[in-house]
């Protein structure tokens, strides 16, 4: 028997699965996005760059692309800004309060995010609990309008998102060395310059880390901001539900698909390279 | 020299507030959830279980619920099944396109969810397998797959052979020894695999959302679709529901596993 023959073998079933269940719908969703659909006709199978054209040319597109990844940006830093120093908090806690803090912050993640969103709903809505304690206290008179505004959004995206940063930075800094920090301060540092000059640099790969995580995953969000946001305050992953199930314009909604896609992968890749090329000391 | 606590007050008021604002809006779904009131609101004149017993009255939901079991139990089990042997293989042999392999079944963390939606919507559609279970299964499997397969891979990875040699020497056929020593040995991985496969498979929102059928609706997908037509102290009490057994669940698994290893994965 060939000596390479087992791995393979071990790996088939899997292999198998995923060419068919992964592979395949993909190159066909690919190809669908080359097809046209017109209302009464439904798909044809004629190819084509149109459905591209439309979503580059088309104004309407351009304000959901530009609107989905302004949210990512601004999700990702705010993560990185509050979860960062909270993982830099946790490792200084003692253990018992540390466990606990840990399981506050991780716990969520194996919430469904429906129930997380349902949350922000049901604090911000026009008799959400915000506005009945500020009413409640004769701050305003009138409840204040929340839901359905792009700032929602970000928030309920950053609630979301920001145990990813948190367990990033956080298993970075277990690779620390305390005594590097204790050194610093020994020879002089003030507990500040020891923070950006020590600490900062040597937890940064896992801060990048955590916001391409975020980055990546609020670019493609979906509940959050269909929920918060509405019908009007659409992004990406919305409009292609809406032209797969709404419009029933398959090969437009195949087509912000892959864009989406091919995005995200490029995002992700170059990331990786920047960070591997400035950071490649660290990783060693 | 005994220090509980490194962090100065400042610290201490940063991560009291990052705490409250993770956990406010979970505590207000369970508060809200205790009404006595028929619309929403903090339950002030007292708590009442009046929307938990309405969930029964709702078949839809508790329809669902059970749905999203099966086919949780049916993706992680499968997902689990697969990845047992791809870690071996990845493990224990050296081959040409190990890593590429490896890359592909960890690929469909990197694919959005609402991509994959759309791609499995028009293929199960094409293969008439829409709606159905085994069709919902498959596609699961491969969203659940990546987080099942880190687990085991880091337990077959960091496992001591000597065992394994020793059966060996005393006679055991391969298989034997695969069944009594090493799955015994590789255990905690191959459940925290399940486990977390199995929370990733109910909690599935996006995906599954494009190839539900009215007969084949999960929890998630049925509050999406009440959600957007209604949010009332019904949709409260059936996520205060999910809360609640997510809990449990975590305490358990904090202390079997370790919540931060399980979700990082070594």
């Amino acid at each position: 028997m060939n000596r390479l023959l087992p791995p393979y073998l071990l790996n088939g079933p899997a292999l198998i699965i995923f060419v068919v269940m992964l592979v395949v719908p993909m190159v066909m969703t690919f190809i669908l996005s080359f097809n046209s659909f017109d209302f009464y006709g439904g798909i044809k199978p004629d190819y084509g760059w149109h459905n591209y054209l439309e979503v580059v040319q088309d104004s309407y597109f351009h304000e959901i692309f530009l609107r989905t990844y302004g949210i990512a940006i601004a999700v990702t830093f705010l993560c990185a800004l509050i979860g960062a120093p909270e993982a830099y908090i946790l490792s200084r806690m003692s253990k018992t309060w540390r466990s606990l803090c840990l399981l506050a912050i991780l716990g969520p993640l194996l919430i469904s995010v429906i129930v997380r969103t349902l949350g922000w709903a049901l604090l911000i809505g026009n008799n959400g609990v915000v506005n009945e304690i500020l009413i409640g206290i004769g701050i305003i008179e009138t409840p204040l309008k929340m839901m359905f505004t792009t700032g929602s959004v970000i928030v309920a995206l950053v609630h979301v998102l920001v145990p990813f940063m948190v367990l990033s930075v956080w298993t970075t800094l277990q690779k620390l060395d305390p005594q590097v920090e204790n050194a610093a301060l020994s020879l002089g540092a003030s507990h500040f310059t020891t923070l950006r000059r020590v600490v900062l640099p040597q937890v940064m790969p896992g801060v990048l880390a955590g916001s391409l995580i975020v980055f990546a995953l609020t670019a493609s969000a979906f509940a959050t901001p269909s929920i918060l946001g509405g019908r009007r305050l659409k992004v990406v992953a919305t409009t292609a539900y809406d032209e797969y199930l709404n419009t029933l314009n398959w090969p437009l909604g195949a087509s912000i698909a892959v864009i989406l896609l091919i995005a995200n992968v490029v995002v992700v890749m170059s990331y990786n390279r920047y960070v591997e090329k400035k950071y490649a000391a660290v990783f060693d | 020299m005994k220090r509980y606590d490194k962090n100065g007050p400042l610290a201490l008021v940063f991560n009291f507030v990052f705490l409250l604002f993770i956990l406010a809006p979970l505590v207000v779904v369970c508060l809200v959830a205790f009404t006595d009131k028929g619309y929403l609101s903090l339950p002030r004149d007292g708590l009442s279980v009046r929307w938990f017993v309405a969930i029964l009255d709702h078949p839809e939901f508790v329809d669902a619920f059970w749905y999203s079991i099966y086919l949780a139990l049916g993706s992680a089990t499968v997902a689990v099944a697969l990845a047992i042997p791809a870690a071996m293989a990845t493990a224990r042999y050296k081959f040409p396109g190990r890593g590429l392999i490896m890359a592909f079944f960890m690929s469909p963390l990197m694919i959005p969810h609402v991509v994959l939606g759309v791609a499995f919507l028009s293929y199960l559609s094409s293969l008439g397998w829409s709606g159905t279970y085994i069709g919902l299964v498959a596609c699961h499997v491969v969203l659940i797959m990546p987080y099942a397969l880190r687990l085991v891979l880091a337990s077959v990875t960091g496992m001591d052979r000597s065992a394994e040699l020793a059966a060996k020497s005393l006679g055991a056929s391969k298989w034997t020894t695969f069944r009594r020593v090493t799955i015994p040995l590789i255990l905690p991985g191959v459940t925290g695999g399940w486990v977390l496969a199995f929370i990733t498979s109910f909690d599935e929102l996006t995906m599954t959302l494009f190839i539900a059928s009215p007969s084949s609706t999960t929890l998630p997908v049925r509050m999406y679709q009440h959600i957007t037509e209604t949010i009332d102290p019904l949709i409260a009490s059936v996520s205060a529901v999910i809360i609640f057994i997510t809990m449990i669940m975590m305490i358990i698994l904090d202390r079997i596993f370790g919540l931060d290893k399980l979700l990082v994965g070594k």
